[in-house]
């Protein structure tokens, strides 16, 4: 499993036949890269998230993540591997309401053996560390129902469960577009220390370009796409 | 597998409101079903001991099934009599224990007129071996003293001390040719059978109002013998007397061969229950469905960190079959607490003897039967999820 964290090419999809939406013919992440992904809402980039976690699949083109391409895996497989070295966090209420916080973060454990074994012998200590990490710690709050967390906590709570388990690549979609300015920093520092630490490759969705400060590269969806991208095809 | 067990059940918890509601409506269906079993059984069972205790029933050379209905159910016209003489030879005969003699023909107010002696009260038997209860007063013993089933002191609203004017004949408003003015002594306690349907003299007295001193013929007569065994040579004894034309049939299997014929409306009842019951889980499908649309974001979260379409199909039928077991369970208790109160009355007013067992195999059939159809009801909306899971992808699109 080695080569790029994220590698696209000649890549061509929609979701109708004849429309192109994304239209991308060479992009690439490296490993532990943190990349910041801008373009407005509407222009595909929940699909491209879509395409690089492997549920969606292009008409053209390859994605490889880890160096593994997608479409060579069947579906099955694609679950599985997603669920080993993906970590997702979306724009918001990314918790069951039915679980507790720590039964949250370890949701990942469940379904993937390689992140429970990469969480060593205690995985409600490693989740707990992680919530800690990200300012999420006592008896009070980890008790609490999700529900009555306040929005900056619940998307911490999404972080460490992104994080649980170390797999190589997170995929944030818009994860601070819920949160104020106050805690909307604080939030993108901690995201950025503990991806990090863990060694994960991060690639961050936003329309929001003044965040983009702290990444490591800044690509708009917009310079990714091709001429063709945006027209339908008779 | 237990892992989304528990996930199915959290999830439910959290949507208790609905899910209750729905656990209910098949609970329902469930208590339905099990209450239409129980009461067949208990209405078979409490048809066939509409008469019990009685050996033989004896008549005149007719069919089977006529003489056990005009002789039991007062239902249908006797065709002949038997003589007194032949009554006289049987209840003397030293395998019998008792003989009672039966005689219909007149009626009271649309209620038949059934003339036999007072041992009738001593030896007749119904349901579980039960004698017959007086609810108020006592048996006919004097001239114009009358008996009355439970049913006809209740319409006619008589008590004991209450007049009665007898007529000949059958029927409402039946020609009085001869009237005998008769009092009430005896009220019956209910029974569920005919008998609370009856009027009860004493069989001489009735042959008065005819104008005759004794009663020379009779509609048909109950034999009890001392012996069961000897039971089947009296029966072949009497059907092959040459003095007269008799017909002896034995109740029990008289009364299977008529709840074959009658039998047909419980099999209609049973497969509407199962249709209700069918309804049942068809709501609790739709309900699954429906509720999808409201659940994406929570298939979306258990996609993203891992699920696979497979684990969610397997979560909506484990949440469809948690939902049928906790709604059979409820539906076998409310069975049973409905059968608690009201078992008494059922036998009472309609015969129906019910007499559930804690845990039976029809429950525990039933139990399982229901669970595992609403596994199978929760392969539609599992599948619903596993495709919707497929086509919306990660995205949080609500």
């Amino acid at each position: 499993m080695d080569g790029p964290a994220i590698e696209i090419s000649k890549l061509r999809f929609g979701w109708k036949s004849g429309e192109c939406l994304l239209a991308i013919d060479g992009f690439a992440v490296g490993r532990g890269e943190r990349v910041f992904l801008h373009g407005p809402s509407g222009s595909g980039k929940s699909s491209l998230l879509g395409l690089v976690g492997g549920v969606l699949m292009p008409q053209a083109g390859e994605i490889r993540v880890l160096g593994q391409a997608w479409g060579e895996l069947p579906a099955s497989r694609r679950d599985r591997f997603r669920g080993d070295h993906i970590g997702f966090l979306f724009q918001q209420f990314n918790l069951l309401p039915y679980l507790g916080l720590i039964d949250n973060v370890l949701l990942p454990v469940r379904y993937s053996k390689l992140r429970r074994q990469r969480c060593g012998t205690a995985p409600e200590a490693e989740a707990r560390r992680l919530l800690a990490a990200l300012g999420l710690a006592g008896k009070a709050l980890l008790s609490r129902p999700v529900a009555e967390l306040s929005v900056g906590q619940q998307q911490r709570a999404a972080a460490a469960r992104a994080l649980l388990g170390r797999p190589e690549l997170v995929v944030a979609d818009e994860p601070t577009s819920a949160l104020d300015e106050e805690s909307r920093d604080a939030f993108l520092s901690l995201l950025m220390q503990q991806c990090g630490e863990s060694g994960a490759t991060l690639l961050f969705v936003s329309h929001e370009r003044r965040l983009a400060a702290g990444f490591d590269r800044t690509v708009s969806l917009s310079q990714m796409q091709a001429a063709e991208a945006g027209t339908v095809q008779s | 597998m237990k892992g989304t067990l528990i996930l199915a059940l959290l999830s439910l918890w959290n949507r208790r409101g609905t899910a209750l509601l729905t656990a209910c409506s098949i609970a329902l269906s469930v208590a339905l079903l099990w209450g239409v079993l129980q009461v067949r059984d208990g209405a078979r069972s409490g048809f066939a001991a509409t008469v019990s205790g009685v050996d033989l029933i004896v008549g005149p050379r007719t069919g089977p099934l006529n003489l056990l209905l005009y002789s039991i159910f007062q239902a249908g016209e006797p065709t002949s009599s038997v003589s007194r003489a032949s009554f006289e030879l049987v209840a003397r005969h030293p395998d019998v224990a008792w003989a009672l003699p039966l005689s219909l023909g007149d009626s009271h107010r649309g209620f038949r007129v059934l003339g036999t002696t007072p041992d009738y009260f001593l030896h007749y038997r119904h349901g579980r071996r039960q004698v017959l209860l007086f609810a108020e007063g006592r048996a006919f013993a004097a001239h114009g003293e009358l008996v009355i089933g439970a049913t006809v002191a209740r319409v006619l609203g008589y008590q004991p001390g209450t007049e009665a004017v007898l007529a000949h004949g059958l029927g409402e408003g039946s020609f009085a040719e001869h009237e005998e003015t008769f009092r009430v002594v005896g009220v019956l306690a209910p029974t569920g059978t005919p008998l609370d349907r009856l009027v009860m003299a004493d069989l001489d007295d009735l042959a008065h109002l005819h104008g005759a001193e004794q009663s020379t013929s009779l509609t048909a007569f109950l034999v009890g013998m001392k012996e069961r065994p000897a039971l089947l040579t009296m029966q072949r004894a009497l059907n092959d007397y040459r003095g007269e034309a008799l017909t002896a049939i034995i109740p029990g299997v008289a009364l299977s061969d008529l709840w074959r014929l009658v039998g047909v409306a419980d099999r209609a009842m049973l497969a509407l229950s199962f249709c209700v019951l069918l309804a049942g889980l068809v709501g609790m499908t739709s309900t699954l469905l429906a509720a999808l649309s409201e659940r994406r974001r929570e298939l979306a979260i258990l996609r993203s960190v891992g699920a696979r379409p497979l684990n969610l199909l397997g979560l909506l039928m484990l949440e469809a079959g948690a939902l049928s077991l906790v709604g059979a369970l409820m539906g076998l208790l409310t069975g049973r607490l409905l059968v608690a109160a009201f078992a008494a009355e059922l036998e009472a007013r309609l015969g129906i003897l019910l007499e559930p067992a804690l845990l039976d195999s029809t429950s525990a059939a039933i139990l399982c039967g229901v669970t595992a159809a609403g596994l199978l009801a929760g392969l539609l909306p599992g599948l619903a999820a596993y495709r919707r899971s497929l086509a919306d992808g990660l995205s949080m699109r609500t």
